[in-house]
């Protein structure tokens, strides 16, 4: 699905962000990204839709070599990637149902866009996804007008409306507190089962990280330095990845509450697919 | 300034209020330097104080003549007034028109970097001078009557509104156009999908803030001959017909406060 | 997904706007476009200069060109007395406008009475331009930079004080309270609770005013009240355009600097 090999960046005042980041996404899972502030999550998250543009490397979406393409490839491109952000990021005065629908902006013309006039099938889709992530009757909400746990779900949600292939997630819950984090977390796990699509997450909560994903790469400095599983994440690794400090309250006991439901979905049910189906 | 420095006993710590420039020689440096400028600037300026002594008696034959205010040639007034404000209905409109695309590629968060330079000179250009000197040119290109005033009025209210604009643009959290960049938008989607829900409050603010200006500002580019109320005014100015004068400028303020009403209306209609 | 999830029916039209709601919204734009089309066609103007505009543009800034360097001596004397009568103007608006600021703040005025003649002090002042003045003062005071200081002066006290009285009336109360409490005198109060909270904004209005003062002031000559303004009208009257662009130029020099000054030592205060 995805693989990227030998990514790197740096910026033009010349800080190194990403060097020889390679890794590969094969199958619909859950993979977190952890890392100290600064480290290269975000820059790596963004390079690869291309919000960031990427020094060198290869980042193959399928069999398309998404740092080669132009900008009119790049939009076709991003149509197949969902975004979700730290601070969600909607569009504070439309409506939650504009925010959805804005999902589908790659697909429909300007003035289609311009009118509100969404296909059918979109809009069939975007009130299905509503009901999915607890929002059922919020489409005339105005998106300043929601909680930030409510902000998030629409920003899944507007991210799913694109039916995408795969979904970048930055930070999703560090603006949100632990209970609507968790909340968040696991809506997100079930929807990369239920969907079948795979979810980079970029995360610096370790605890969270490790009971939601199946699998974790460490970034220090730009580079990976660890990949693995949640249990193989020990007080070492995150030595590694942190530096120094007691670690022992912050990994994870086995028979701690949440076990993430290991089984992922064989096939793609993507909302719009479905909708476009009957 | 100083209020309690004299007789210094050491015991008790002293306290000083705390001022907006620490640093006391600088301080009164500073107030050296006003006092100084304001003596040279007055030596400097050419006053011709027997001409102002006989203007005190003037001032007073003056207002006599201006009260009470003549409205008997009405007709006239109604005409530049209405002039006047149609004048800065059309420029707000136009100005409005000409603003978004001006507006748009003055945000140097959107557009490449020598279109945001160009953009950005040609509002500086035209914020600098001020409205009387474009009026002056274009009555020289167009004539006198209200066209070149109308232009000028288009020209300042542009710039105005365009840079209102770009800057709201500029202001916007980066993330909410990475957001909509991410769907696979094309730059006009974004533009109606992220920039307008974000900037169309302000633009609508700040285009009705405009036209209350141009109506203010379509008063007085008359003076020099481009139209409206004001070349009336000048008008009765150098043939001392103060009483008409009055009639004009009180007239002027009310439409003034009615616009400023109207304005303040609609914006508060709009939150 | 289960069976009863697929049979429920999710609607696929939804509209942003109630039909009602829309049609105001054209209504809108009708009478926006109505209002515009009225003004321009009862304007009566000659589309026709429009064809040979841009000639007339062409030739206007091929005399232009070049800027006449000897000019700048005379240019000078009146381009400072342009920044003279603006600084001046500032500094009587600093004085006047600040008592009739407190007057015209609710929190701090005597009755409604003086509220309404410091409220209309401010009214008249603001809705006179800057030039109406200029040819008010002229008459009184005859030609010369004193009745542009005047003008700009009158002119400027309704801006400033309108925002002073505002940052007055938005002060926080509590302050002012205590200090009353303590026994303190009107004007104690007015010094140790209310001034300290406005200084900052007062200062920072009379800077800004003052950077746009520089600019009123380079038209006041034209209406005879001292300053660039007289040299540009006679130079454009004499047809002597390579003058004319070089006090263009200045001009534009002179209210960049102050404006970038302005913007710095607003910067600098808050």
């Amino acid at each position: 699905m995805l693989t990227i090999t030998d990514l790197r960046k740096i910026y033009p005042n010349g800080t190194k962000a990403l060097n020889n980041v390679s890794f590969t996404v094969d199958q619909p899972q859950v993979i977190a990204i952890i890392g100290p502030s600064g480290a290269g999550k975000s820059t790596l998250i963004r390079c690869i839709n291309r919000l960031v543009e990427p020094s060198s490397g290869r980042i193959m979406l399928d069999d398309v070599d998404i740092a080669s393409l132009n900008r009119r490839q790049l939009r076709k491109v991003r149509r197949r990637m969902g975004m979700i952000f730290q601070e969600y990021n909607l569009v504070d005065r439309l409506t939650v149902m504009e925010n959805l629908l804005s999902g589908r902006l790659g697909y429909v013309s300007f003035w289609r866009a311009w009118r509100r006039k969404f296909p059918p099938e979109d809009v069939v889709a975007a009130f299905k996804l509503l009901e999915r992530v607890g929002l059922e009757g919020y489409q005339d909400t105005r998106a300043d007008a929601l909680s930030g746990g409510q902000r998030q779900r629409v920003g899944i949600g507007r991210a799913l409306m694109q039916a995408p292939d795969l979904l970048l997630v930055d930070e999703p819950t560090a603006s949100l507190d632990p209970k609507t984090s968790r909340q968040i977390m696991r809506l997100l796990v079930e929807l990369v089962n239920e969907q079948g699509t795979p979810a980079l997450v970029n995360i610096h909560d370790v605890a969270l990280a490790q009971s939601f994903s199946d699998r974790i790469i460490g970034l220090r400095n730009g580079e990976i330095v660890f990949e693995g599983t949640a249990n193989e994440v020990t007080a070492e690794v995150l030595t590694d990845i942190y530096g120094e400090e007691d670690w022992s309250l912050t990994i994870r006991k086995e028979d701690e509450e949440d076990p993430v439901d290991g089984k992922t979905a064989d096939k793609k049910t993507g909302f719009i697919r479905e909708a476009a189906a009957g | 300034m100083s209020t309690s420095t004299a007789k210094t006993t050491p015991a008790p710590p002293r306290w000083n209020r705390m001022r907006m420039i620490e640093n006391p020689t600088l301080r009164y440096g500073l107030l050296m330097l006003g006092v100084f400028y304001l003596f040279w600037s007055a030596g400097a300026l050419d006053i011709n104080w027997h001409r102002i002594s006989t203007g005190i008696p003037r001032a007073g034959n003056m207002f006599a003549r201006m009260v009470p205010p003549d409205f008997s040639r009405w007709s006239l007034l109604v005409k530049g007034i209405v002039e006047s404000v149609q004048m800065a209905l059309a420029a707000s409109f136009f100005g409005m028109l000409l603003a978004v695309p001006l507006g748009i590629c003055g945000a140097g968060n959107l557009v490449p970097k020598p279109v945001y330079v160009v953009a950005r000179a040609l509002i500086i250009l035209s914020r600098t001078f001020h409205e009387i000197i474009i009026a002056i040119f274009f009555v020289k290109i167009f004539g006198f009557g209200p066209l070149a005033g109308v232009l000028t009025l288009i020209v300042a209210s542009t710039s105005f509104i365009s840079k209102m604009i770009a800057e709201d643009i500029e202001n916007m959290p980066p993330g909410h156009l990475e957001a909509i960049r991410a769907t696979g938008a094309s730059f006009p989607q974004l533009l109606i999908y992220c920039i307008s829900p974000h900037s169309l409050p302000r633009f609508l603010g700040v285009s009705i803030y405009r036209l209350d200006a141009n109506i203010r500002h379509s008063t007085v580019v008359g003076i020099v001959g481009a139209g409206g109320i004001g070349q009336v005014l000048a008008a009765t100015f150098s043939r001392y017909d103060y009483d008409f004068s009055l009639a004009i400028l009180m007239t002027i303020v009310s439409l003034v406060f009615i616009g400023e009403f109207f304005s303040s209306w609609v914006r508060g209609y709009l939150r | 997904m289960t069976p009863t999830e697929h049979a429920k029916k999710y609607p696929d039209v939804w509209r942003r706007f109630s039909p009602r709601t829309t049609l105001i919204q054209y209504a809108w734009y009708v009478g926006i476009v109505a209002a515009a089309v009225w003004s321009v066609s009862n304007l009566d103007l000659p589309w026709f200069y429009f064809l040979d505009a841009h000639i007339q543009a062409l030739d206007l800034a091929e005399r232009m060109w070049p800027p006449d360097l000897t000019f700048w001596e005379t240019l000078a004397k009146p381009l400072l007395e342009t920044i003279h009568i603006a600084t001046l103007g500032t500094i009587i608006t600093f004085v006047i406008a600040f008592p009739i600021a407190f007057l015209a703040a609710r929190n701090t005025t005597f009755n409604t009475a003086t509220w309404f003649v410091g409220r209309l002090i401010l009214v008249t002042s603001r809705s006179v331009n800057t030039v109406v003045w200029g040819l008010f003062f002229v008459a009184i005071f005859g030609p010369g930079p004193l009745a542009g200081i005047w003008a700009i002066a009158f002119r400027s006290i309704g801006f400033m004080g309108k925002l002073v009285a505002e940052a007055i009336e938005e002060i926080d109360e509590g302050v002012a309270e205590a200090i009353e409490a303590t026994g303190a005198s009107r004007l104690q109060v007015l010094m140790y609770g209310i001034l300290p909270q406005v200084l900052p904004v007062i200062y920072g209005t009379a800077v800004y005013r003052w950077d746009i003062n520089i600019r009123e002031s380079t038209v006041l000559g034209f209406v005879g009240a001292g300053g660039i303004g007289i040299l540009l009208y006679s130079s454009i009257n004499q047809f002597q355009w390579h003058e004319v662009s070089l006090i263009l130029c200045s001009v534009f020099g002179v209210v960049l600097v102050s404006e970038f000054i302005s913007a710095l030592v607003r910067q600098r205060i808050s």
